[in-house]
């Protein structure tokens, strides 16, 4: 209780305190400003502009993690099904994976030896990663999402392994094609590890992909696209605009707080499945 | 007419496991038959390939007529029943059901028709929107029973469908199968390792042992005459009793004692005799018979003991008055079989 004291509400009674003052960073002294912080956050043409981009991320980010990660679960369940090995696999994918991702992602990217770059230069796409919105968008979605999929892929792969062998075959007695299968049976047997995966994926994109923003944009923010969670830090901190920053902190905050409410509301539907 | 011919088949599994070693058994139209043996004997296994859900390693499968071999399950027109049920979890009983028939492009009419006899059938009518998960052991064995029967499939396949279920209504659902299939007039496979099971519902039983047939008989035929020591000691309760024998070909000896037997044999023998075949005698004929505990089962009463330094068994009936110490007991010689000591082949007299 202490901890979550001191390291959640404490914070938190701070951010929402200040957000409502508007803070001299030089002197210290603050002047109550009531709503004004979230209304300049929220009216900001840049502040919108990252939102939608924010929005545009997530969206893809976490889509496009589900749909590899099931894709590379059901590859890898057919292979394994029946097999004791596939938790040692998993182990390691949980292990190595992300971090190993993360690191040859940004690597693929790199202006002077990413293997990414070149290739699509072949198609006359010259790639400037950190200085076109578009292409450091662009390599932001791919890096972020490279960095999800192996977590997707886990969670499909024990999901897919604990459907009993039996319930598989049955199908098969019923229904001679595979596709129809694995959407009529498969599929909405996943659809409890799908829901979870979701809402931890946009959890992901929209507030653990700080770090490979920052790689990416180099601390130069400058034209490059980025998330509200860095536009907050960006403000804040580099801004030094402590009232606006913690203004649009406070957003995110009851964004927070409706993705926890979702997941505890899935983890009260999931009883209903045994 | 024929439904089923299975022609030497052999099943080997990648890992090597030589598990189903060259089996031809036919099911008639109409017929139960239920493939009976203890675990790992390949029972399983046959029957899967039968389904379509292993591959034939060698030999034919012929439902209705036309080789089966290579054709998906969905394709051979047969409906499995799995032990643990196999429902599918996310659907209806209503959806369970009638999974099978939407895939096959039956018409909606059709299948709301069969949906409720099959239910009408098996009682289930009134949990036909509830989920699997909202009902019981028994009743989810009958839906899956059900999704087999809204088919109407050439031949059933059941494997140990009833190992799940407590020991009540287990009789009870056995009963039931039999019924059903009865009415139905279907052909069906049943497996089990459960001997009593197997001897109550088969038209006819085929015994399997480390991948092989032992004997493929009706269960009257497979009691009384086992074509091996393996089939008289797995069919039966209690188990048929074996002791070690000597014949002369006039005589029949077993620890020193002996009677009066004549048999174109001689030499060692394996001997079995039912429990329920043996009596306690009074006066001098018979063997010399040591009682060790009784086992009182309601109706009968097992007596153990032993002749010689020969473990033996006999049933008898409970009203009795029990029996204690050194008493005689005797049989008739028509309810003694011989076997071969080291093939274990029945030796016919
Ligand atoms: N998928 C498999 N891969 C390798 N070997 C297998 C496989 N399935 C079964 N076996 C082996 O084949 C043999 C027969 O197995 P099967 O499942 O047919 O036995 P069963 O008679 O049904 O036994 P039980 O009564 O225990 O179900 C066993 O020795 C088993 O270990
Ligand atoms: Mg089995």
């Amino acid at each position: 209780m202490g901890i979550i004291a001191v390291f959640f509400l404490w914070p938190a009674a701070e951010a929402i305190r200040s957000s409502f003052f508007l803070e001299d960073p030089f002197f210290g002294n603050a002047t109550f400003v009531g709503l004004d912080n979230y209304r300049v956050a929220l009216t900001g043409s840049d502040y919108q502009r990252t939102a939608w981009f924010t929005a545009v991320f997530t969206v893809i980010v976490s889509l496009m993690s589900l749909a590899l990660g099931l894709m590379l679960a059901v590859s890898a369940d057919r292979v394994l099904r029946g097999k004791s090995t596939y938790k040692t696999l998993l182990m390691w994918v949980y292990a190595i994976a992300p971090p190993v991702a993360g690191l040859i992602g940004v690597m693929l990217f790199d202006q002077h030896i990413g293997p990414l770059v070149e290739f699509v230069a072949l198609f006359g796409w010259e790639m400037r990663v950190g200085v076109n919105y578009w292409d450091t968008g662009i390599a932001m979605i791919i890096v972020s999402t490279w960095k999800q999929v192996p977590y997707c892929f886990i969670f499909f792969l024990s999901g897919l392994q604990s459907i009993p062998t039996s319930v598989k075959e049955a199908a098969r007695v019923d229904c001679r094609s595979e596709t129809r299968r694995f959407w009529t049976i498969t599929f909405p047997l996943l659809a409890p590890t799908t829901f979870f995966l979701l809402i931890l994926n946009i959890t992901y994109a929209m507030f653990e992909t700080f770090g490979t923003i920052d790689l990416i944009v180099k601390d130069q923010p400058g034209n490059s696209p980025v998330t509200l969670v860095y536009k907050v830090y960006r403000d804040g901190f580099r801004g030094n605009d402590l009232g606006g920053s913690s203004a649009q902190s406070v957003i995110l905050m009851l964004i927070v707080l409706a993705l926890t409410i979702a997941q505890f509301r899935l983890i009260e539907r999931r009883v209903h499945y045994n | 007419m024929t439904t089923l011919k299975i022609k030497n088949v052999k099943k080997v599994y990648p890992n090597g496991a030589d598990a189903v070693k060259g089996v031809s058994v036919d099911v008639e139209d109409g017929e139960l038959v239920v493939f009976v043996g203890p675990s790992g004997c390949g029972k399983s296994t046959l029957l899967r390939m039968v389904a379509g859900l292993e591959s034939v390693t060698e030999g034919e499968i012929e439902l209705a007529g036309r080789i089966v071999n290579e054709l998906e399950p969905a394709d051979r027109n047969i409906a499995m029943v799995f032990q643990n049920y196999a429902l599918y979890p996310h659907m209806s009983v209503r959806k369970n059901l009638a999974y099978g028939l939407k895939n096959r492009k039956t018409p909606q009419a059709e299948i709301d028709t069969r949906v409720s006899e099959a239910a009408e059938l098996l009682q289930i009518a009134e949990f036909l929107d509830r989920k699997p998960s909202q009902l019981s052991g028994g009743q989810r064995q009958r839906v899956a029973m059900g999704r087999a029967i809204v088919r109407h499939p050439a031949i059933f396949l059941f494997d140990e469908p009833l190992s799940n279920l407590d020991a009540k209504l287990r009789n009870q659902m056995r009963l039931e199968i039999k019924k059903l299939q009865r009415r139905l007039k279907t052909a069906a496979i049943y497996v089990t390792h459960d001997q009593v099971e197997a001897m109550t519902l088969a038209d006819r039983i085929v015994v399997l042992n480390a991948g092989q047939i032992e004997q493929i008989g009706t269960p009257a035929e497979i009691y009384s005459n086992p074509a091996t020591t393996f089939v008289a000691s797995f069919i039966g309760a209690p188990p048929m009793n074996m002791l070690e024998a000597t014949t002369t070909g006039e005589s029949l000896e077993i620890d020193g004692q002996s009677i009066p037997y004549s048999v174109k044999h001689s030499g060692r023998v394996q001997m079995g005799l039912r429990p329920e075949r043996i009596k306690i005698v009074n006066g001098e004929a018979g063997f010399g018979f040591d009682v060790t505990v009784l086992e009182d089962l309601g109706a009968t009463r097992l007596v153990h003991g032993h002749i010689g330094g020969q473990e033996i068994t006999l049933a008898q009936d409970a009203d009795l008055p029990a029996p204690s110490g050194h008493i005689k007991i005797g049989f008739q010689p028509d309810d003694v079989l011989l076997f071969d000591e080291a093939t274990g082949q029945r030796i016919l007299t």
